[in-house]
């Protein structure tokens, strides 16, 4: 079962739930929690993990053959994405605004553009607190973070895992949307406020539009208004948590400890969430 | 010679606009006789990405030599200067009254951007 944790707005507890469900989770089956969030990773504040690998990651780029190059600019006229400019002689590459789509070396009368490897970021895995973690991060300045993304999702060389939890990062742009790719069910982590929901709502028309079943929780339950109540009643959205809005876990929180850690009850109710989720995912294949 | 300026609006007594790549138009005038082109930057405003490297392309496609806005980030400085182009910065005002200053000698030649990528 792979669970997605998304939200539209940031900061809703995103990260919270993931650490704590995966924590929850750990006693009783072998989970794996991939932070998708390469933009802002923080899972591992939470998990403190001591790598036992970590690798680069690279996106392709194109080299110009300087001396076969006649200048003729259809490259640069065909990228989409201005990531190369033309000029009187070869044109100029901006590395960063590419994405490695090829159709310059693709356009290209004189097969003039070769394409290289181009180090973005980096991606770690291992295994810590019985969870098996895999996170990754962009480099600064960079613009896209799809391929690193792609990279923490890649399960290859991990063991077999009974539930995948992907903490996704904010929004609802292409980040988000490759974080919850593939996913069999997507949690939506609100808060009851009006930025909650006006944010809930792109987030749940962007998983339907991935087809992707999606349900909501509501996290710091006391500090706003019924209004995404209303709307997920309204819409048909099982809301399948409620958090309240618990100093202890804010607390928790700020030292950077996994409250379900410590508290057996938070740690029951989640795996309960667990077990619901799973009803579902499974519920939706047999149908 | 040919100045690329960038402008609220379509003619010499527009303002000139803040903005580079995302601005409204590129006026491209020749000097002294002012006769100006209009290029409407409709696609780098709308451009999801590399707004300001599309609008030096545009720059460099009309064969200025000289560039007029009021801001330019990282990005768009590098591609002008790979395209030859001179980057001069100014707070603001009337596109003729700016051009007074250019050929007068006034206006400060930027040697790098001065502000961030998307300000």
């Amino acid at each position: 079962m792979k669970i997605a944790v998304a939200s539209g707005k940031g900061g809703t507890g995103k990260t919270t739930l993931s650490v704590n469900l995966a924590t929850a989770l750990a006693y009783e089956q072998s989970v794996g929690l991939l932070d998708c969030d390469v933009e802002e990773p923080n899972c591992h504040l939470y998990l403190k993990p001591r790598f036992d690998s970590t690798e680069p990651v690279s996106t392709l780029v194109p080299v110009v053959d300087q001396d076969a190059c006649t200048g003729c600019s259809l490259c640069a006229r065909a990228c989409e994405f201005h990531a190369l400019l033309a000029l009187p002689g070869p044109p100029l590459l901006l590395p960063e605004l590419c994405h490695a789509c090829g159709v310059c070396a693709y356009v290209c009368p004189e097969e003039a553009m070769s394409e290289s490897e181009r180090e973005i970021g980096m991606v770690g895995s291992g295994m810590v607190g019985g969870v098996y973690f895999r996170w990754g991060r962009l480099n600064i300045g960079e613009a896209r973070s799809t391929p690193v993304i792609q990279s923490v999702k890649d399960l290859r060389t991990a063991p077999p895992l009974d539930t995948v939890i992907i903490d996704a990062p904010p929004g609802v742009a292409c980040p988000a949307v490759e974080a919850l790719r593939d996913a069999d069910f997507a949690v939506l982590v609100t808060e009851p406020t009006p930025f909650g929901l006006h944010d809930l709502v792109l987030a749940v028309q962007t998983a339907r539009q991935m087809s992707i079943p999606c349900g909501v929780v509501i996290n710091r339950v006391g500090i706003g208004d019924e209004r995404v109540d209303d709307y997920c009643a309204a819409e048909n959205v099982p809301v399948l948590l409620r958090i309240p809005d618990d100093r202890r876990i804010a607390e928790a929180c700020s030292r950077g400890e996994i409250f379900a850690a410590g508290d057996a009850s938070f740690a029951s109710t989640l795996r309960a969430f667990a077990s619901d989720l799973r009803t579902r995912t499974q519920e939706r294949i047999t149908t | 010679m040919k100045i690329a300026i960038t402008a609220a609006g379509p003619d010499l007594s527009s303002a000139v606009d803040q903005r580079f790549g995302r601005g409204r138009h590129l006026l491209v005038v020749d000097l002294p006789e002012r006769t100006v082109q209009t290029i409407d930057n409709q696609a780098g405003r709308n451009a999801a990405q590399g707004a300001g490297i599309q609008a030096a392309q545009s720059v460099i496609d009309s064969g200025a030599t000289v560039l007029i806005s009021g801001h330019c980030g990282p990005k768009a400085f590098r591609a002008l200067k790979a395209g030859g182009i001179e980057v001069y910065l100014t707070s603001g005002g009337r596109v003729d009254e700016v051009l007074n200053q250019f050929e007068e000698g006034t206006l400060d030649l930027a040697p790098a951007a001065d502000v961030d990528g998307h300000w």
